[in-house]
């Protein structure tokens, strides 16, 4: 089995896909010829040609609008967004047309298609290349949003999330792409959507991560456990819809609970898992439950990793939670 | 190619045929006038409805019916269109039932669209007619990803996409342009100049001469064409769909004409718009010059009229003593998926 990182998993995803089902069409800027300027889609022009493999000039709503038609059409569009930060020139055509469709037309058209976009900090990439818009996502009904973290889960979310009959936004943790190998598959295989993932079984404290702040929760976790304190990691994967019941199960059994996430903490993902889980075992709950974010401040250049919610921050917050002074 | 200076009219204002008729067949000239008078007379009663609270919105295409319903004449069923707000009446051209065009405006449990949409946000997947938003602009990029997928599909229909003069201001309808010319989209783009964006004139959204101008600026070749002429659109449509077909990319038709009445039923035109305009666009209704043209023609006459606006008068009738009472759809179907 070949050693892959997120961005080879990822590349072969979308190999396989196109091998598989020729509806499929992936489109964006710089992907063609070049393979992205994450090399995601690397020599994928070569193997299907420019019919199936189509660079773009620079206009976000405009890669998001045509696929709307060319998906509405039968074509299984798979577009990249150079980065997430990009996506808000395609926010209309997201928000506005591709997750409402199917609805305002009582099912009779749907465009079920990907967009793909690496998101979040720790590659020095300022405010326009580091921030997570998850929650613009989530909050817009008709959407379905997944976030891999590990090369595994990446290929196996994305050849399930193209075969999807909604929309899927595809949110891929830029600074995992080549800090990660483990090995992958090369056959097809998906992995279920709306389903969470115990990467890690504990006792004490359940944490919640995704994306690349799983891999950080991960390490915490890690050194909790050389402090007695046996956590267990939750990867949400998809973000929506959300598998809440892995994690009311896990809350029920440990009694705490630590949410981490790079975006804003104001309005962020964790207070809704928070909210949810309140609501459905509130009477399990040890102490309240803690959120680990980033900052309601633009992404910083030079602070960014005093901004992300990296193991130390995380760590001290299981410790918090698990010994209350 | 130069910046179209001239406009394409086949019959003039008062009905009179200004240049050698092109090959159109008695049978779909008829047929054109009967769906724009359908349309008409379903505007003009559901706005009565809506002023007596049984409609809660209403956006009509008076004057602008030829547009519509003429180029769903010169399109064939497989092709597909991509509407804006005033382009329903193409569906009722292409044998769309008059009782599910108005059960959508009642948005009950008989509308395919079940109750989701405003009223005039028709869409209709039996006769290729695609959803429509409420946002300007935003279905251009569609109907160009249409023409794609029917290109890379290779199954010879085309698609056609409608828009406003408002809509030319709007960043989607240049992602559109920028997108078609550059994959060589099988599409046809049309632009519904009815010189009026709510309160905005023709003249704030350009200092151009005329809205073809931005489909030059893109390298995509255009044609001005009378959108009160419905034998023009016909022509137009006809000619520019045997282009697009032969797949020699796509084509920008600017179509002007006029919005006789509000923008929809919330708006109330007396407040930008000069009344001398409007009485001077009336001289050119779409209506009256077709039937003008086809009475010279000797295809029709004074009293076949009359019977035909009694007939759609009774249907209409009909069908809202059948719509209008007919409950909505369950309350988990509207918040369904």
């Amino acid at each position: 089995m070949p050693h892959w990182n997120l961005v080879e998993a990822i590349n072969s995803a979308l190999r396989i896909s196109l091998n598989r089902d020729n509806r499929i069409i992936i489109l964006g800027e710089d992907i063609a010829k070049i393979g992205g300027v994450f090399r995601a889609t690397k020599g994928l022009l070569e193997e299907f040609g420019e019919a199936r493999v189509m660079d773009t000039p620079l206009s976000e709503g405009g890669i998001v609008g045509i696929a709307i038609g060319m998906a509405a059409y039968g074509l299984r569009p798979v577009v990249e967004i150079q980065f997430a930060d990009f996506i808000y020139p395609a926010f209309d055509q997201i928000v506005s047309e591709l997750a409402k469709l199917r609805y305002r037309s009582g099912g009779q058209y749907s465009a079920p298609m990907v967009i793909r976009a690496p998101y979040g900090g720790g590659v020095k990439g300022g405010l326009y290349h580091s921030q997570s818009p998850e929650t613009h996502f989530i909050h817009t009904p008709g959407l379905k949003v997944v976030v891999p973290s590990h090369p595994y889960q990446a290929k196996g979310l994305l050849t399930a999330a193209i075969q999807d009959e909604e929309p899927v936004i595809f949110l891929e943790p830029k600074r995992v792409y080549r800090a990660h190998r483990e090995e992958v598959p090369e056959d097809y295989y998906t992995l279920p959507l709306g389903k969470a993932r115990v990467s890690c079984i504990g006792e004490n404290v359940t944490v919640v991560a995704w994306g690349a702040m799983h891999h950080e929760a991960t390490t915490a976790i890690e050194q909790a456990n050389e402090r007695n304190i046996s956590c267990e990691l939750i990867d949400l994967q998809t973000l929506h819809p959300m598998d809440i019941q892995t994690v009311i199960t896990s809350v029920r059994k440990t009694g705490r609970l630590v949410v981490v996430h790079e975006a804003p903490r104001t309005g962020g993902f964790a207070g809704e898992i928070i909210s949810q889980v309140t609501e459905s075992c509130f009477y399990h709950l040890e102490c309240p439950p803690l959120r680990i974010t980033g900052a309601d401040t633009p992404f910083p250049y030079t602070g960014e990793m005093d901004y992300l919610p990296l193991a130390p921050r995380i760590l001290a917050g299981i410790e918090a939670i698990a010994r209350p002074s | 190619m130069l910046p179209p200076t001239e406009t394409m009219r086949i019959i003039d204002f008062q009905g009179k045929v200004l240049r050698d008729i092109p090959k159109v067949s008695r049978a779909i000239l008829l047929r054109i006038y009967r769906v724009m008078m359908t349309v008409r007379l379903v505007d003009e009663r559901m706005l009565i409805l809506h002023r007596q609270g049984r409609v809660g919105f209403y956006g009509a295409c008076t004057g602008q019916e030829a547009p519509p319903v003429a180029t769903a004449a010169a399109l064939q069923e497989e092709d597909w269109i991509i509407p804006g707000l005033r382009e329903g009446a193409a569906m009722l051209y292409r044998g769309y039932p008059l009782e599910l065009y108005l059960a959508q405006v009642f948005g009950n449990g008989l509308d395919p669209m079940r109750g989701r949409q405003m009223p005039s946000h028709q869409a209709a997947r039996a006769v290729r007619q695609f959803s429509w938003s409420s946002c300007i602009g935003t279905q251009v990029p569609h109907a160009v990803g249409v023409g794609i997928a029917m290109s890379r599909r290779g199954d010879g229909s085309i698609a056609v996409g409608f828009m406003g003069d408002g809509a030319t201001s709007t960043a989607d309808v240049h992602r559109g342009l920028w997108a078609a010319a550059h994959f060589r989209s099988r599409c046809i783009l049309i632009c519904q100049n009815n010189y009026w964006a709510i309160s905005q004139p023709m003249r704030s959204q350009t200092r151009s001469r005329t809205l073809a101008e931005r489909a030059y600026a893109y390298g995509i070749p255009f044609v001005r064409i009378d959108g009160n002429d419905a034998v023009a659109v016909y022509q137009g449509v006809g000619e520019a769909a045997e282009y697009v077909r032969a797949d020699k990319g796509p084509v920008f038709l600017e179509m002007e004409t006029y919005r006789m009445g509000a923008h929809s039923s919330a708006d109330d035109p007396q407040l930008y718009r000069d009344n001398q305009e409007v009485a001077s666009w009336k001289q050119r209704d779409p209506l009256v010059r077709l039937y003008t043209f086809l009475l010279d023609s000797g295809w029709w006459t004074e009293t076949e009229d009359e019977l035909l606006k009694q007939k759609i008068g009774q249907s209409i009738t009909r069908s809202l003593e059948v719509l209008e009472p007919w409950p909505i759809a369950p309350i988990e179907v509207g918040y369904g998926r």
